[in-house]
Formats: structure tokens, C-alpha cells, sequence
């Protein structure tokens, strides 16, 4: 799979998209145990970010700052230099949306309902959806092959339009910076390809930036511009595919012993893990 | 090109269904308001239960044939019930859809959180205290404690659940149960300490709108509307929060506040609802459950349906034991007894992948 050269463009002259400085953040019903330690983190608008680590190395937390659903309780974060927790937080869900790994709903929204849901942060209070709203959410519904599904129930369906119907609202909200956490962990290889090619040509032919907590380390060479790597809360580094995910990192970080083949110009990065027979 | 979408059609016939529903509830409603006037050991027509009304509200005198104590048994006896039983239903339906929604549970009620037993406990303790000769007449202090302790008990369930930042709803729902435990503990003492006299707590805790008044409904409907209101303009943020408190948030609701704000309104709602009428069950449950089973689970549109839907449940259930059973059997037990096997059927329905 070939991929596009990443923008070099005018990146680096653009105001950074966030600026994360001494972050901490700890769960209160953790018993004050810190689950981020002193994160520092710069991203570039226009690129895919990829952020891996082991489960428990606070990716989900990480992406739930970004998307200001919790907030730090050390150091701070900017937003487009504004100070994220000044922004309101209907504005700020017009330019970042989340998509979770899992969604389930106990009420039986039809497939149309939940991802005009998407719309919600665009639309004033009492009003109705316009033309353009309606425009938005049938174009996401056809980037995710759901339209067909409109007027089902979300509860009728499989894994995998459900979790396609999750990623279409994300895609209908219609923002600058898209959060995915293990967006595809339980979708099959087709429709996750099939997702991760989508967002990729968001962010190579829209600008827009991405930042995927994954867990596959080759869906993450194939597809992020970046790397950012997390272990027991912190940064333990971040850079280019190349640069990151090399056989040391991956045993440091993983405890997993693999083999890396350079990207060329038919395939991307290819890790092979080495599994010792019992 | 200007083609009209099929997903804008599709929604444009879902408002038209919802108003037609509306519609047809309220309609419902009021033609079951002036039968159910009319009907008692005194029969009234329905013609002659409008006009009473009409001259009351106009103030035109009646035509002279009337059975002159007509206008007394409609404005001061009838009507003044009737319509506490039709606001008690429709605020607990209302509160039902509410506590469904934000629990993300549709099997939970106004009850969950533990709000009845408080009003429980509160009303057992000023039924026993009166028992006892210590508090004021038992008219004033028994609504009194028991939206007290309602209110009381919310207060406990906010702050058991409040170190999870989104108050999830494991956390309330679990925080409810274990205040509701502790509160029925504290009835079953009082109903001891209250010995003999035992039958008036019982009673009470049973539900009737046995010998409501005007300064009921007057009550009642100051928390009503202010609480209809309140839902129906959050009734949108509602809807966001059925995906769970993290979706909502980054869709840029402010799950917390909004919550808490929507627990409030319908505690208190149900609170005044328990401290006017004692406790009576299964409406809450049902008609929210049922009503979006036909409507859909949209809250813009369940909720007022919740709200005169219930009023119609519930004041049918009222005719039924005031104007024709033999005896007046307490309004509490009768819902439970024709909710209950109801219920069981539709979720048995449900079980098995039936739409009812």
C-alpha cells in the first residue's frame, strides 16, 4: 500500500494545533495514582498522529484531554493557543471530534438519528437540521457504505456497522481534528482498512489532523505520518515511522521481541513479532 | 441542483408522526378528564360536566334545571381529585423518562435513586411523631417531610456518587440502591415504634388521592410546569446523553451539569408527586417504556407524550377504584397489580424479539 509523501508543505510555519506542557492527570477513584506524568506534546495541524503504547499506558486519557472530556489537574493545555479549558464546550466539539472504540446504546435509535446526532454542536438549540447538515451526514454515511442503513435500528446491526456508523458521525460533526481511540480494534481487516484509508484521505487531501490511539503496530507504519509512544503514563518517545518503531523500542516498551522491515516503495514498515513455540 | 434528500423527508415524516401523537394524547386526555367528572355514585353527563365547568371559568350562572349540588360535586369534589391524579401520573411518567434516560437503562423508574423511600421514611416519621402527639397536624407535616426526605435522600446519592467525574450511571444507580437500603431499615423501625398504629403508615405508603383539593393541584402544578420546561429544553441534550457520558461530552454537551440539573428537576418532581399522593408504582415504568416503544426514543417528543400519557394512565386507574369498584382500593396496589403482569408481557415480548 503506497502512501502519499507526508505534507511538508508549510507545516512547520503554522500555529501549532496543540501544545500539551507538564501535563498530569490522575482519576479520582484511583486513589490519586497518576496516570499521566509530565506530558509534553506538540501537534502539528495536517498529519496523522499514531499513538501506541501498552494497554494501561494512558493513550485513552491522553485523547479524552485532547478532546477536553476530562481535563489535566497539572500544567497546562493550549488549543490553537487558546487555553483548552477557556473554550466552550459546544465551539470546541465543531473542531474535535472522538471516535471510541466501542459504542452501545440501550435505546433504539435508528441509524439516521444517531449519526444527524453528529450535527448536534452545529445546530442552535429548537432549530432543525438544514439542507447543508442533511448534505454533511449523507456524505459521511456514504464514505462508511451505511446509507443503506438509514432508517434501521442501531441496535439491529452487526460489530461492524455499528462501529461504522460511530465513525460516520465523528465524520458528519465535521471537524478540523479527529480523535480515533482503537477506532477499528473490533472491526475485521476489510472495513478497517477501509476506515483508516478514509481518514488518511482526510488528512492528506483535507489538511486535517488525525491522532488514532492504535494498537496494530503495522496498521499504525502504514497509515500515521507520526508516532507517539506512551509507557506507564509517559512519553517514552515520539518521530517519524522509522524512527520510532525499531526491534529496541518495541522490546522496551512492548517486552515483545520483532523483527522490522524497512518501508520501500510497494509496502509500508513491517514489523514481524517473533513468538517462541511453548 | 436541489434534490431533496431522502434522510430530510424521512425526518420531516417522523415530526409529523410526533405531532399527530401529541395530538391524539391531548385529546385523549381531556375527553377522559370530563367523563371521569361525570362518572361516581352521582352520575353526571358529560354535557352538563362542561357546562359547570364553562360557568365556573366564565362566570354565567346555570341553567335553573341543573341538580343544584352538580356544581359543588364537579368543582369541589371531583375535579380537584381528578386532576392531581392526572398530574401525579403524567409528573412520573415525565420523571420516568428522564431517570430512563440519563441511567441509560430503560427498566429504571422515578424510584430508582431512592427518592420514594425517602419520601417514605419522611412521611413514616412524621405519621409516627403525630402518633406520638409531637408534630403539627398530620395534613401539613406528612407532604412536608416526605419531599424532605426526598430531596434529603438525592442529596445523600449526589455525594456518594460524586467522586466519578461523569456520576455514571453504575455509580447512581448503585448509590440509590444502598441509600434506599439503609431508609427501609429506618421504615421497618418506625413501623415498629408506631406498634399497633401501624395501618395509617401502611396506608399512606400505599397511595390514594382520596380527599385531594384545590391547593393539591395548585401544588402540584407549580412543580410541574417549571419541570416540563426545564426537561423540554434540555430534552435535546438528552438525547446526546443516551450515548454515554464520554460521547457526550466531546459532542460538546456538558454531561455533568446537564445531568445533575435533569436529576433535580425530576427528583423533584417526583418528590412532590410522593408527598401529594404516597407512593404508587409501575407508571413511571411503563408509560415511558411503552410510549418509546411507539415513538421512538427521541426525548423531544417523549417526554410530553410521557407527560400526557401518564396523566392518562393514572386517571383511569383512579376511575377505576373510586367509581367502580365496590370498595376504593388503594391507587398504589392497583397500578402494581395491572402494571406488573402488563410489564412482564411486553418485556417477555421483547425478550423474544417482537416488536409490541
Amino acid at each position: 500500500m503506497s502512501r502519499p509523501p507526508s505534507p511538508a508543505m508549510t507545516v512547520s510555519k503554522k500555529q501549532p494545533l496543540f501544545v500539551m506542557r507538564q501535563g498530569c492527570f490522575a482519576y479520582r477513584t484511583n486513589g490519586g495514582g497518576m496516570v499521566l506524568h509530565n506530558i509534553d506534546l506538540d501537534l502539528t495541524p495536517g498529519r496523522f498522529y499514531g499513538l501506541i503504547g501498552p494497554n494501561g499506558s494512558g493513550k485513552s486519557t491522553l485523547l479524552d484531554l485532547l478532546t477536553a472530556t476530562r481535563s489535566l489537574q497539572r500544567g497546562g493545555l493550549l488549543f490553537q493557543g487558546r487555553d483548552i479549558r477557556a473554550i466552550r464546550k459546544k465551539e470546541l466539539a465543531t473542531r474535535i471530534a472522538l471516535v471510541p472504540q466501542r459504542f452501545t446504546s440501550n435505546f433504539d435509535f435508528t441509524v439516521a438519528e444517531l449519526v444527524i446526532m453528529g450535527r448536534y454542536p452545529h445546530i442552535p438549540r429548537f432549530s432543525q437540521p438544514s439542507s447543508h447538515d442533511y448534505d454533511l451526514v449523507e456524505e459521511a454515511m456514504r464514505s462508511m457504505q451505511i446509507d443503506h442503513l438509514a432508517p434501521r435500528l442501531f441496535s439491529d446491526l452487526s460489530g461492524g456497522e455499528k462501529q461504522r456508523v460511530v465513525v460516520a458521525r465523528a465524520l458528519a460533526q465535521d471537524t478540523e481534528t479527529l480523535a480515533l481511540d482503537e477506532a477499528t480494534a473490533s472491526l475485521d481487516i476489510h472495513h478497517t482498512i477501509a476506515i483508516m484509508r478514509e481518514v488518511r484521505r482526510l488528512v492528506s487531501q483535507q489538511g486535517r489532523t488525525v491522532i488514532a490511539a492504535i494498537h496494530d503496530l503495522n496498521l499504525a507504519a502504514a497509515f500515521c505520518d507520526q508516532i507517539i509512544v506512551l509507557k506507564d503514563g509517559r512519553i517514552y518517545q515520539t518521530g517519524g515511522v522509522a524512527e520510532t518503531l525499531t526491534p529496541e523500542l518495541i522490546a522496551a516498551v512492548f517486552s515483545v521481541q520483532a523483527q522490522v522491515e524497512a518501508a520501500t516503495h510497494d509496502h509500508p514498515l513491517r514489523i514481524h513479532y517473533t513468538v517462541e513455540s511453548p | 441542483m436541489k434534490t431533496t434528500a431522502p434522510l430530510h423527508s424521512l425526518r420531516r415524516h417522523q415530526r409529523k408522526r410526533g405531532f399527530s401523537a401529541l395530538t391524539v394524547l391531548a385529546l385523549l386526555l381531556s375527553t377522559e378528564i370530563i367523563l371521569a367528572t361525570g362518572m361516581g355514585f352521582l352520575a353526571i353527563s358529560p354535557w352538563e360536566v362542561m357546562e359547570v365547568i364553562w360557568s365556573s371559568i366564565s362566570g354565567l350562572s346555570l341553567p335553573p334545571a341543573m341538580n343544584p349540588s352538580f356544581p359543588f360535586v364537579v368543582m369541589e369534589v371531583r375535579l380537584p381529585r381528578i386532576l392531581a391524579a392526572a398530574l401525579v401520573g403524567g409528573g412520573l411518567a415525565m420523571a420516568g423518562a428522564v431517570f430512563q434516560a440519563i441511567l441509560l437503562n430503560p427498566l429504571a423508574d422515578p424510584y430508582t435513586l431512592g427518592v420514594s423511600s425517602g419520601a417514605a421514611f419522611g412521611a413514616s416519621l412524621a405519621l409516627v411523631l403525630g402518633i406520638f402527639g409531637i408534630s403539627a397536624p398530620a395534613f401539613f407535616s406528612v407532604p412536608l417531610l416526605a419531599f424532605l426526605g426526598a430531596m434529603a435522600t438525592l442529596a445523600v446519592v449526589f455525594y456518594l456518587a460524586a467522586p466519578d467525574g461523569r456520576l455514571s450511571s453504575n455509580t447512581l444507580i448503585l448509590s440509590g440502591v444502598i441509600v434506599a437500603a439503609i431508609l427501609s431499615a429506618g421504615i421497618g423501625f418506625i413501623k415498629y415504634l408506631a406498634d399497633e398504629q401501624v395501618g395509617v403508615i401502611i396506608f399512606w405508603l400505599m397511595g390514594s388521592f382520596v380527599g385531594k383539593t384545590w391547593s393539591d393541584v395548585t401544588l402540584l402544578t407549580l412543580f410541574t410546569l417549571p419541570c416540563l420546561l426545564v426537561m423540554l429544553y434540555f430534552a435535546r441534550d438528552l438525547n446526546i446523553l443516551a450515548l454515554g457520558g464520554r460521547m457526550a461530552d466531546s459532542l460538546g454537551v456538558d454531561s455533568r451539569r446537564i445531568k445533575k440539573i435533569l436529576l433535580l428537576a425530576a427528583s423533584l418532581l417526583t418528590a412532590i408527586c410522593v408527598s401529594v399522593s404516597g407512593i404508587i408504582g409501575f407508571v413511571g415504568l411503563i408509560i415511558p417504556h411503552l410510549l418509546r416503544l411507539a415513538l421512538g426514543p427521541d426525548n423531544r417528543l417523549l417526554i410530553p407524550a410521557c407527560f400526557l400519557g401518564g396523566a392518562i394512565l393514572l386517571l383511569t386507574a383512579d376511575t377505576i377504584t373510586r367509581a367502580w369498584l365496590p370498595t376504593e382500593l388503594p391507587i398504589g396496589v392497583l397500578t402494581s397489580l395491572i402494571g406488573g403482569p402488563f410489564f412482564c408481557l411486553i418485556f417477555r415480548r421483547k425478550q423474544l424479539g417482537q416488536r409490541v
